[in-house]
């Protein structure tokens, strides 16, 4: 590595900071107003780049291109602007978590709607007229069309900032950026300044897509990366800030420059790949920034909205009715061998179902009772598919050492991110945990020499005498069974009272000397632990684990899991995971566009059952029994 | 000895003194009101004593022991209850898990995974619940109570943990008059016979001057008046601070024709 190359690759890095701008800024610009994080950004460059480049391989020459980026943008605001009145209008009174959920179901359905249109090939568009040649800089080739990109970045981020400042549309914004109520109060027409504010936004997201046309082609792949990107280039800069935006963007798109012109260096004597690095990089450099600013570089702490979420019930012991279904419950497991005498494939589904019930339940652990949204439980579930696969693969270990291995891996990952976690709270946990699940899947995916990289560890099977399917179903069943009981224990002891008191009001439980953040981090760590023993039977169950089984899906698949069964019950995770589970089998291996289906259901839930199954079965009844 | 001993106690906002070199004591066993009007610094003060906030700089002895700058949650531990001006409750929880996790807590059995909470200290909550005439609300949800009666369980959750001090902010805020009377009498009651000292701020001069045995009067962050009602009241600098003197209004007059 030279100081020229060094310096060739940090002037190059300004072109990629110029495309991490343009989508972080609009998703800036939307949470800061409306308080949405707008998962569905991505998919809307996405979008942009699907549309860009289908006008320019239709009208060709510059017109064609140029237009069609302006042209591009406009649509692509307009398409913001219909998704903020049809569903967004609908959810800005709901809690964080369901807004999430909700433009995360558009993700879905989007990439599902791309896929529809534009296939499932990537599509190539032409290169930029006028701008296809490159100049000499430092002794190399620099593009001209990255010397257009990194003049144009900070060129909107000047125009962004003059109408922010000057016109009255960007006082309102920045009004409502800082007291959204207030501006509400003072008889501002909300609707409108929300639509244009979402517009705009989505604008910004179309014009960094469509500008990116003449670089990469258009992949149905561009959505999640874009978007987890910008996510973290907003939390850095600071939520609402789009100078710090900019610079988040800069930042981080230069640290991953250096990390590739370093190369592999050696670090005391062992060779090590820092190009490697640039995945976990911006995650890492998040990390930082959060511990140190917790409101990112230029963000300040956002006023608290109210809660509208409708208060919980008080915790009973379950009745005699319940009690009565649980002992079916347990009866009917004890009997499924029998059944799958004749059916096999009972054991195949029961065992899925199983492992998503421990899962679910671990995450509604800390999501209900704890308060604490994680985004990244995927990442405790793959610690302990690894722990027990890697024990497996390196050791030649039989299984009982791989389940133990599984909680303890997983155990010390939670209790390595939770520390860091808990010291956050709302969007900025969400966004942590998904960060660092991020980072376990980077590391899964790229540390090939130890994890078998994206093809993973295959030949992880069962030892005697669960190598027989009904014998591995009664062990899942038992561990199940075990995992959720303890849970629930845990909920009814001091333990879990002591976690709800620091969800339920943090000053109150500290002035009744509970440390919070301890009580919340020991919390985190046992469902971490629980969750790592239902990934260690996973890779049992399968065979195999790979890094696409404890992807951002995975975490988000047991995010709707538990708010299907009901966030505010703690029978609600069970029945959640086996109703997705047995839908995830039956009706989405049916169809292409489960993903898209997949989203119906989960706006159908924002939207029409926020509290879920059990928690409408049980206001169905309070409404039977008291008329 | 001082229950509680406060001097040179310091904190600024920006450029804004909120308390500037305040110094007092509480005494064993007394019932100490600290009033002042809006933006005199009671609640900056009653924040550094309760540990949510760091003082710029002096010195909160309590039992003995520097306290300044601790979390509220060890300050607690040592024998300081507080109650809060808005008050708060575990709303997810009954009327009597509120006061056993306040109990618990005081046990140090937050960290027990077992057995379970309904089984632990029952007997006791009930009765703190009792001696704040709360008993039969105890199996209620404290998201539905009244906010007088939120009050009185905050009283409870607050004597659970058998404080010799207890700092109060604003004990009848948003109550009605009636309802004041009662609450204020209940609480005076019930630390006398348990000996607690109290330290509390209050708007309403009715409850002060019936209740309190001494009155502190804080001003633009510093104290001005330290002594008993008849003592503070025909004190003139806190006759200038509630009333004002009129002056703002006198150069007009001069102005007129």
């Amino acid at each position: 590595m030279t100081v020229q190359s060094l310096l060739f690759q940090a002037i190059d890095g300004l072109a990629a900071a110029s495309g991490l701008f343009f989508v972080a800024a609009g998703l800036s610009l939307i949470f800061g107003v409306t308080r949405i994080v707008n998962i569905a950004h991505g998919s809307l460059y996405m979008l942009g780049t699907y549309v860009a480049a289908t006008i320019a391989l239709r009208f060709e020459g510059a017109l064609g291109f140029w237009g069609g980026v302006i042209l591009t943008a406009a649509l692509i605001g307009l398409f913001g602007a219909v998704i903020e009145i049809v569903l967004l209008r609908r959810i800005y009174r709901a809690p964080e978590l369901f807004q999430l959920l909700a433009t995360f179901a558009l993700v879905l359905i989007i990439n599902d709607a791309a896929l529809w249109i534009w296939g499932p090939e990537d599509l190539l568009g032409p290169r930029a007229p006028g701008l296809r040649g490159a100049i000499e800089v430092l002794g190399r080739r620099l593009p001209t069309y990255n010397v257009f990109l990194i003049v144009i970045g900070p060129l909107v981020l000047l125009i962004l900032h003059l109408a922010l400042a000057k016109t009255r549309f960007g006082r309102l914004v920045r009004a409502a950026t800082q007291d959204r109520e207030m501006v509400g109060a003072l008889g501002v027409n909300q609707g409108l300044l929300f639509t244009s504010v979402f517009a705009l936004g989505s604008l910004l997201a179309g014009l960094g897509g469509a500008l990116q046309v003449a670089r990469e082609p258009a992949s149905l792949l561009t959505d999640l990366i874009v978007i987890s990107d910008a996510f973290v280039v907003v939390v850095v800069g600071g939520m609402g800030s789009i100078t710090g935006a900019y610079l988040a963007a800069v930042i981080i798109a230069e640290v991953k420059a250096l990390c590739i012109s370093i190369g592999t260096a050696s670090i005391a004597g062992v060779a090590f790949n820092f190009s490697k690095l640039t995945l976990v990089a911006e995650f890492l450099v998040m990390a930082v920034v959060l511990i140190v600013r917790p409101h990112g570089l230029l963000g300040r702490r956002q006023t608290v909205m109210r809660s509208l979420a409708e208060p919980e019930e008080p915790l009973r012991p379950a009745p005699a009715a319940l009690k009565a279904v649980g002992a079916g419950v347990v009866v009917a497991l004890a009997l499924t061998p029998l059944l799958a005498r004749s059916q096999p494939y009972v054991l195949v589904l029961g065992i899925d179902v199983l492992l998503m019930v421990l899962f679910a339940t671990s995450l509604h652990f800390i999501m209900g009772p704890g308060g604490m949204h994680s985004f990244g439980h995927a990442a405790y579930f793959g610690l302990g598919a690894y722990g027990a696969g890697l024990l497996v693969k390196w050791f030649a270990a039989t299984m009982p050492f791989g389940l133990v291995a599984a909680p303890i891996l997983a155990l010390l990952g939670a209790l390595l991110f939770g520390w860091f976690a808990v010291r956050l709270s709302g969007v900025y946990l969400a966004m942590l945990t998904l960060a660092f699940a991020q980072i376990v899947w980077s590391i899964a995916t790229q540390w090939g020499e130890l994890t078998g990289g994206s093809n993973g560890i295959l030949g992880i099977w069962p030892s005697a005498p669960f190598d027989i399917r009904s014998a591995f179903f009664l062990l899942t069943a038992a561990l199940t069974l075990l995992g959720v009981l303890l849970l629930r224990r845990l909920l009814f002891a001091p333990f879990g009272y002591a976690m709800r008191a620091g969800r339920d009001s943090q000053l109150r439980a500290e002035a009744i000397g509970i440390d919070v953040r301890r009580v919340h981090w020991i919390g985190f760590a046992i469902a971490g632990a629980v969750a790592g023993v239902a990934g260690g039977l996973f890779a049992f169950a399968k065979g195999s684990i790979s890094p696409e089984t404890i992807d951002v899906g995975r975490s988000i698949d047991a995010l709707v899991m538990v708010l299907l069964g009901g966030i505010q019950t703690l029978t609600g995770p069970i029945v959640g995971a086996s109703v997705f589970a047995v839908l995830q089998d039956t009706v989405m291996r049916q169809t292409e566009y489960w993903r898209a289906l997949l989203g119906a259901i989960i706006l159908a839930l924002v939207l029409l059952f926020p509290a879920g199954i059990v928690g409408g079965l049980a206001r169905l009844r309070l409404r039977l029994v008291r008329p | 000895m001082n229950t509680l001993e406060i001097a040179n106690l310091s904190k600024s906002f920006g450029g804004v003194r909120a308390v500037d070199a305040v110094t007092f004591a509480v005494r064993p066993g007394e019932f100490l009101a600290l009033i002042g009007p809006n933006g005199a610094g009671k609640s900056t003060c009653f924040n550094m004593i309760n540990g949510q906030l760091a003082p710029d700089s002096g010195s909160i002895r309590f039992a003995d022991r520097e306290i300044a700058g601790l979390p509220s949650r060890m300050i607690w531990q040592l024998g300081v209850g507080r109650t809060f001006q808005v008050a708060a409750t575990f709303v997810s929880m009954t009327v009597v898990e509120n006061v056993q996790l306040a109990l618990l807590s005081h046990a140090g059995e937050i960290f027990r995974g077992w057995r379970p909470v309904a089984r632990r200290h029952r007997e006791r909550a009930l009765e703190l619940l009792g001696e704040v005439g709360m008993r039969e609300a105890a199996e209620r949800a404290s998201r539905e109570l009244a906010y007088g009666d939120i009050k009185r369980l905050e009283f409870a959750i607050a004597l659970a943990s058998a404080p010799k001090l207890l700092l109060m902010d604003e004990p009848t805020a948003g109550m009605a008059p009636r309802e004041r009377t009662d609450l204020i009498t209940l609480v005076k009651r019930l630390v006398v016979e348990r000996g607690i000292s109290v330290l509390f701020t209050e708007h309403s001069m009715d409850v002060v001057f019936a209740f309190a045995d001494r009155i502190i009067v804080l001003a633009r962050g510093k104290l001005i008046a330290d002594g008993d009602a008849k003592a503070v009241r025909e004190n003139a600098l806190v006759q200038q601070v509630y009333f004002g003197t009129g002056k703002s209004f006198e150069r007009k007059r001069e102005l007129l024709p």
